[in-house]
């Protein structure tokens, strides 16, 4: 049996799969179905200074293997946050990585003191919401924003820190060496695509806000090239996501040059999807012999 | 099938059968399929009354499952069974649809709240269209039941003789009047408002017919519940992509809150 543990920027996490923000809400739905123990770690809900409704119905469009959201990071606010979910959370063996978002870089330093001072293991800097209009995407598209919310979150955070980007900017190293020179723990990777459907017969956009993030398997291989362009541009770690539903999927995804993996949009079609793909990359290392599951990171041979 | 009315509130909810059988394929008219299903222990571990939904995976193709309001239910031996109706709306309803008898579903379920009722309730089910299916299953659940179907045309009607075999009184209506009075379910619902004394008005269907049903029940006192319907992921309340507006401008989503909502949280302009 391979060891699957791997340590993301000093977060030890008893396996490399963990649940992306924004599809487990905060543990306690899928917590029902199975043990959520058995997941390397939780990046909950994106987290806000104060109460979010988020935007209008539809959020929700299917789309060729995948789907369109358009939540608006709905959230309870962080303070709700550390009061009624965060000790329930801490009742489970699993890393938890507070995802945070903010409309400007003081936000961001305020909800990470208080954050680090509750008790997360990590806090993972969302710069590429699509789905707002303040921040959010803002921050992800531009290196001096991205860098600047880093160095600000850095200075308020007691815990490791990693960023999150989006892959809606034309090169995304170009963010990554940014987000990394301004102190940045580990880099996670990749938010949703933009995208937009629409109804033929009404003419309307599927979605209220006419369009909203791409998720789900059809995002995978745009995500897999994003960790590998990333992972040669930079020295701190990755947890890679973008369309993992399966073993081989995460493998993929670490041979490219992750040192773990989300699973997100896979649990709507198979809630059972995360322990799945973490029965499936154990028997992928098992079956090449790898005495660590930490061997595939960065291992891909390119041509 | 015959739906148990004593069935007891779960206390554990939602599970994964991967493995439903269909033991029974009907078309109870030429759009709708019936399906019923073998759910292991699915109803003994996650009822809580009528109206609930199940999240049915339909095909490798799509990715999101498709939610589907419970006809009707029953506890069984060896396994639970299960019932559902729908209309081929899309790729994902065409494939559930050409399953045949003898092949398994994968089913999540039972999701949501349920309709609240009192087994010596008096109730007034207001059904339209594919929302007269989940109101069946609360035909079973109160003391005295009357029913008012709405359906586009004669060839839409669905249930009708299951609900005249167990209800008071059945009133039928049409659109275009090839069935029953024509015009929409407010018309004998007004009727029967002004004639019985009821508990509750209960009420699935187009979000218009759900708007003028809860408007018509608030004037004659009676409280109304009403099914919601908004496009969903997950299912069970994680990915919050089923919102609804509610009265007081907080967000409800219709997987885990409901889809069953008091008509008077409801924010019907919203």
């Amino acid at each position: 049996m391979a060891d699957m543990r791997v340590n993301l920027a000093g977060v030890a996490l008893k396996n490399p799969v963990t649940m992306a923000s924004g599809t487990f809400g905060f543990g306690r739905e899928y917590g029902q179905l199975y043990d959520i123990d058995r997941l390397g770690g939780i990046s909950v809900k994106g987290l806000t200074p104060r109460l979010r409704a988020g935007n209008p119905s539809p959020r929700i469009a299917e789309t060729p293997m995948g789907m369109l959201n358009s939540v608006g990071l709905q959230n309870p606010g962080v303070d709700a946050f550390i009061a009624h979910e965060l000790p329930e959370l801490k009742k489970h063996d699993l890393a938890i990585i507070a995802n945070i978002s903010g409309s400007t870089p003081e936000e961001y330093g305020e909800m990470c003191e208080k954050l680090s001072a509750a008790g997360v293991d990590m806090i993972e800097v969302n710069i590429s919401c699509p789905n707002v209009k303040a921040g959010g995407l803002a921050y992800g598209t531009r290196p001096e924003l991205a860098a600047e919310v880093t160095a600000v979150a850095k200075a308020h955070a007691a815990v490791p820190v990693m960023v999150k980007l989006s892959p809606n900017v034309t090169d995304i190293t170009e963010i990554a060496r940014a987000v990394e020179g301004a102190g940045a723990d580990a880099i996670s990777l990749i938010n949703t695509l933009r995208g937009m459907a629409i109804d033929v017969n009404t003419r309307r956009p599927i979605l209220k806000m006419n369009t909203g993030g791409l998720s789900g398997p059809a995002v995978l291989p745009v995500a897999v090239r994003m960790v590998w362009e990333v992972a040669g541009a930079v020295k701190v770690p990755i947890l890679g996501m973008g369309g993992i539903s399966s073993g081989a999927d995460a493998a993929q995804m670490m041979l490219a040059g992750a040192s773990a993996v989300a699973v997100g949009a896979a649990a709507f079609a198979d809630p059972m999807a995360p322990l799945r793909v973490l029965e499936e990359l154990e028997a992928i290392c098992d079956r090449q012999g790898l005495h660590s599951v930490r061997a595939l990171t960065g291992a891909v041979q390119p041509w | 099938m015959i739906p148990d009315e004593n069935l007891t509130k779960a206390v554990i909810s939602l599970q994964v059968e991967t493995s439903c059988k269909i033991v029974e394929k009907t078309c109870p008219n030429p759009h709708a399929v019936r399906l019923t299903l073998e759910v292991g222990d699915m109803v003994r571990t996650s009822y809580r009354g009528p109206g609930q939904f199940v999240h049915i995976k339909c095909g490798e193709g799509r990715l999101l499952r498709r939610p589907i309001s419970v006809c009707v239910c029953s506890e069984d031996e060896p396994s639970d069974l299960l019932s559902v109706v729908f209309e081929i709306r899309g790729a994902g309803t065409a494939w559930l649809a050409a399953r045949r008898e003898g092949e398994s579903l994968d089913v999540l379920g039972l999701l949501g709240n349920g309709f609240t009722m009192s087994p010596e309730g008096r109730y007034l089910l207001v059904g339209g269209g594919i929302g007269v299916p989940p109101m069946y299953g609360c035909a079973f659940c109160g003391g005295q039941c009357d029913a008012i179907l709405g359906f586009r045309d004669a060839s839409h009607a669905l249930l009708t003789e299951d609900f005249e075999e167990i209800c008071t009184t059945v009133a039928i209506a049409t659109e275009d009047g090839s069935l029953g009075k024509k015009g929409f379910v407010t018309g004998p619902a007004e009727a029967l408002l002004t004639k019985n004394r009821y508990d509750g008005v209960l009420c699935c269907g187009p979000r218009p017919m759900l708007k003028a049903v809860s408007a018509l029940a608030a004037r004659y006192g009676v409280p109304c519940q009403v099914s919601l319907e908004e496009r969903m992921a997950c299912g069970v309340g994680a990915c919050l992509g089923c919102a609804v507006s509610m009265a007081d401008g907080s967000m409800k989503h219709v997987c885990k809150d409901g889809p069953i909502f008091n008509a008077s949280e409801v924010d019907w302009n919203g």
